[in-house]
């Protein structure tokens, strides 16, 4: 699994630190999703998909 | 198209059902994916029933919430200037620009750091309930203290002035309310914040407020705009949740089995389930989302033309068998996490970490610390929030 993360549509919902807090954190200033991994483990993959279906901005682009 | 014969927007509830959307709009989520609905002012935009193509359209950038734009349809005949209302009735890329000046606060860390906070404030006001008279209304002796509390300390607005912002707030989300009035109510919030800020350009405290005029001093905003984004936090910051907790206890004592599961389990994972599932299945927001088309857009086999109004009604979406099986059950234990109550797109609710949270806390301290607590009158004496752009209960007397 790739998982791209576009900033520039963030809103800042947090829904992916939510549910994937393993693979998502949040910027300090403004609470922008920042990716910590691109290349999630299997045992991620779940959270990931559900972080990309609930972000409100479809920022989370995952790619199987 | 003859118009006089389409359905009027907004609905009535039934009466025996007042923790379901209007019978009519299942008749039309029935009908049809995508309906025209008559407004107030014999404006005929299209109604969005569907979860699926609710998302589709709240996340496609051709739909607009430019209030300003010709074929927006308003809820009513008043209309707050767009650029005094925070950045709700606008557009990227300034939408955007607003927004981000006031995201920090609401990252799921910060929020997380503010829980033992919010869990003292809920414990303190239960130990006020527990030592004071019963029946009590649980309106105004908790749901509405907890999230002013909260929005307080976070804006840096003190909480002595609660009456004022309440009931400012009060009158500006209702529909029963005259419009000068509502405009009145309006200009007295945006004063008061006006004046707060101005005081914190030479007293600055660490909060967000004080964030708001680092941000005017720098030349990024100006003090109407800073004012504006400030009423909309503090409306948006107490009003839901208050609602989302008074309505929430009743309709869980109205289902014990339910309330059960909050009450007896531990489980911080089913307790954060339950605030999906409670959001989901109440969607306090009753009189649905406004857009306009800013193109032609084809969907769900019909046309929405460019400059056509779009009404998204979440609280019928919630109740789409197609994203949730058994829809009219509540069932804390569902994974209800996909319910568009707090909308979907860029305009997704700002304070929904805030929100999720303080829900939590109550949801998960309340029934545990009062768990004999009950309804202290019928529940046809209960007054239903009706008139309201959020619903709810205006009363909830308890006593245990």
């Amino acid at each position: 699994m790739k998982v791209r993360l576009d900033q520039d549509r963030c809103v800042s919902s947090g829904q992916c630190v939510l549910n994937a807090p393993a693979v998502f954190d949040q910027r300090d200033e403004d609470g922008v999703a920042v990716l910590l991994v691109a290349d999630p483990d299997e045992d991620q993959a779940d959270d990931v998909r559900q972080a990309a279906a609930l972000c409100p901005a479809l920022a989370i682009l995952v790619e199987e | 198209m003859v118009h006089d014969t389409l359905a009027a927007f907004p609905m009535s509830r039934a009466a025996r059902c007042p923790f379901d959307p209007p019978p009519g709009l299942h008749d039309l989520r029935d009908q049809a994916r995508l309906t025209r609905v008559r407004l107030w002012d014999g404006s005929t935009p299209w109604l969005v029933t569907r979860h699926a193509e609710q998302r589709a359209l709240l996340a496609d950038p051709r739909v607009s919430s430019d209030a300003t734009r010709p074929g927006y349809p308003f809820p009513g005949p008043a209309r707050p200037g767009a650029d005094k209302i925070g950045f709700i009735l606008m557009d990227d890329p300034e939408h955007a620009r607003l927004r981000r000046m006031v995201t920090a606060p609401f990252a799921i860390r910060r929020v997380e750091a503010l829980r033992p906070a919010v869990q003292k404030i809920v414990d303190d006001l239960i130990d006020d309930l527990l030592a004071g008279p019963k029946p009590v209304d649980l309106v105004e002796a908790f749901a509405l203290p907890v999230p002013s509390l909260v929005i307080c300390r976070l804006l840096g607005v003190p909480y002595a002035d609660h009456d004022l912002f309440q009931s400012h707030s009060r009158n500006l989300i209702s529909r029963s309310v005259p419009v000068e009035e509502r405009n009145a109510s309006f200009r007295a919030l945006h004063d008061y914040l006006s004046r707060l800020l101005e005081q914190k350009v030479t007293r600055p405290g660490d909060d967000l407020l004080s964030q708001l005029v680092a941000r005017v001093e720098a030349g990024e905003l100006t003090l109407a705009d800073a004012a504006g984004i400030g009423v909309l936090l503090l409306i948006a910051g107490h009003e839901t949740t208050a609602n989302m907790i008074a309505l929430g206890t009743l309709v869980l004592l109205e289902q014990p089995d339910q309330l059960a599961l909050l009450r007896d389990g531990e489980d911080p994972k089913l307790v954060a389930g339950a605030v999906e599932e409670l959001l989901r299945f109440l969607n306090i927001t009753h009189t649905g989302l406004r857009r306009v088309a800013l193109a032609d857009i084809e969907i769900a086999g019909v046309i929405v033309r460019a400059g056509e109004g779009l009404i998204f009604a979440n609280d019928i979406a919630n109740r789409d068998p197609d994203a949730f099986p058994e829809p009219a059950a509540l069932d804390l234990t569902r994974d209800a996490r996909r319910h568009v109550a707090f909308g979907f797109g860029v305009h997704q609710c700002l304070g929904q970490p805030l929100a999720r949270m303080e829900l939590q806390v109550v949801y998960s301290t309340l029934y545990r610390r009062i768990p004999t607590l009950r309804r202290a009158t019928g529940l046809d004496d209960i007054p239903f929030k009706n008139d309201g752009q959020v619903y709810g209960v205006y009363e909830l007397p308890v006593s245990w």
